[in-house]
């Protein structure tokens, strides 16, 4: 008897991609569908967004000022140190603002919701809810994707704007640079599409983030061991995944704004 | 003892509708690695109480599952309050699961829910809050399994058997046709073990609910085979003469295959080998 089967692997990873893909296309559908749970994305937005808002603020303002502090030197030898706010505003509204956040709610939110729903699979709370006629795709799936959509789409503006103050910190306490100065290139630079592709990736990646969660969540098997299990691999697939989209997203956006 | 207010207040008896089964199995397989299930038939008359029993891993857990479209088999037919189940959707299924009611075997509370919230959870989902009539109605669920202090209590606060008691009025509080017990006295003293078995037998005498049992216990299955609950005393008491019908029969699988169906006396009578073995 073979100890690996290749093609047993395969099935298993078929079967879990086409998972992945139903529930997250129901969690969408539910949208247009009753019931709609509001109180329970009320609830999900409170844990996401506010609950977040301390890491997202402190990772935020360092990955600001530690931009600044890192090219302050090579913009130097090139006489551009004024353009230390181009820099740290572009960086951060295109790329780091959105990645940042997004890798920071996964492990925060990702593993949340995989350890809460992986408990209550294994606790036969979830069949308890089917059995009892209700949906946990609308109950408990679609509210969490809905809050992270939105939430992170407002955590990463907020991620922008404390790192833009950090990046701001660094040049003006540090480098000697004039205030104006920074917040006006920092301003000038940005171009239309620069924002539209900061505030596009946080709505992608709140979906990952999510429908991973809920996925390895509702996927749980094996008591308490399987939700760690379930716990850890949401992380790990979300942060994998936000960054490869990342990828992706910012090559289709480029092409798209022509840069 | 349990006393003997309704559950809801809205009973009606769950005997109307025909003389088909209210649960069908016909050649129900399913397997997982290995088959589980092989060629299982039988039917639920209304009113009537099945007994499930086997040794673990026969699939008595799973015949409840796939009764109540949690699953779905392999191959044959499940018809549950005379729809086909096999052939439904998730969603269409949700309907009809309003109709049944499931004891897990864990209990299987929100715990992040109090009591009243547990068993109040239908009625919560089609109204959105606890109104004063759920709330009234919860307490006469709650009356039913002797646990109208617990109201505002979380599971975790609760024993073992206290678990199960709630278990018990959240699947009966909105009135279903069909019970499904999946071993309600598993891990339990024989002390409590008695008061669940005591109000499953309330329910069956007072209401004649249809219902699946799961038991691991002979001694909770003969117990339920030969006791009545008596309304005047207000207590379960012995069918010493055998003059009442309990509408209570067996069904004993072995190996995912049925071996047995039958009443008590007929248990008792059969000369199969495995079965005096497992009842001795």
């Amino acid at each position: 008897m073979p100890i690996f089967s290749l093609s047993d692997f395969a099935k298993e990873q078929l079967q879990a991609v086409q998972d992945y893909s139903l529930l997250a296309g129901r969690s969408v559908s539910n949208l247009f569908a009753q019931p709609r749970y509001f109180a329970d994305t009320l609830l999900q937005a409170d844990l996401v967004g506010v609950g977040s808002l301390p890491i997202v603020v402190l990772t935020g303002f360092f990955t600001g000022a530690v931009l600044a502090l890192q090219t302050s030197s090579t913009l130097q030898q090139f006489g551009s140190l004024s353009l230390t706010g181009q820099l740290v505003s572009l960086s951060m509204v295109r790329e780091l603002g959105p990645v940042l956040t997004g890798l920071m709610v996964a492990g925060r939110n990702s593993s949340g919701m995989a350890s809460e729903l992986g408990s209550m699979k294994v606790t036969e709370q979830i069949d308890a809810m089917r059995a009892m006629g209700v949906d946990p795709s609308k109950k408990l799936v679609t509210p969490r994707v809905f809050a992270a959509v939105v939430m992170l789409f407002f955590l990463s503006i907020i991620s922008d704007l404390v790192g833009l103050t950090g990046g701001f910190m660094i040049s003006y306490l540090l480098l000697g640079l004039d205030a104006n100065q920074y917040w006006t290139t920092a301003y000038q630079s940005l171009r239309f599409g620069d924002v539209v592709m900061g505030l596009t990736k946080p709505a992608i990646f709140g979906f990952i983030i999510a429908t991973i969660g809920c996925y390895y969540g509702l996927s749980a098997k094996g008591g308490t061991q399987g939700v760690g299990r379930a716990t850890t691999q949401a992380v790990v697939a979300a942060s994998v995944l936000i960054l490869v989209s990342d990828f992706f997203l910012t090559r289709l956006l480029m092409g798209f704004f022509q840069y | 003892m349990p006393g003997t207010d309704l559950p809801v207040a809205e009973r009606k008896p769950s005997l109307s509708g025909g003389a088909a089964p209210i649960i069908r199995f016909d050649d129900v397989a399913i397997a997982f690695d290995h088959p589980v299930l092989e060629g299982v038939s039988f039917g639920l008359p209304r009113g009537e109480t099945k007994i499930l029993m086997g040794v673990s891993g026969t699939g008595k857990t799973l015949i409840l599952k796939l009764a109540l479209g949690l699953l779905k088999p392999d191959s044959g037919k499940i018809i549950v309050c005379g729809e086909e189940i096999t052939s439904m959707r998730e969603e269409q299924l949700f309907d009809l699961r309003r109709n049944i009611g499931m004891v897990f075997q864990e209990s299987a509370l929100f715990d992040s829910l109090n009591v009243e919230e547990n068993v109040a959870y239908r009625l919560i989902e089609e109204t959105g809050d606890v109104t004063e009539e759920i709330h009234q109605r919860v307490l006469e669920a709650l009356r039913f399994v002797e646990l109208e202090h617990t109201v505002f209590l979380f599971p975790s606060e609760l024993s073992g058997g206290m678990r199960r008691r709630v278990g018990i009025a959240r699947a009966i509080i909105t009135n279903p046709e069909v019970l499904l017990y999946d071993s309600p006295t598993g891990g339990l003293d024989p002390v409590t073990s008695n008061t669940i078995i005591e109000l499953i037998v309330k329910q069956r005498d007072l209401y004649r609910t249809s219902s699946l049992m799961v038991t691991h216990r002979l001694q909770d299955a003969f117990t339920m085979a030969s006791h009545y609950f008596d309304r005047e005393q207000n207590k379960m008491l012995p069918n010493a003469d055998s003059s009442r019908d309990l509408h209570t029969t067996f069904l004993i699988l072995r190996d995912g295959k049925v071996i047995f169906e039958g009443t008590a006396p007929e248990l008792l009578r059969n000369h199969d080998p495995y079965i005096r073995e497992y009842l001795s």
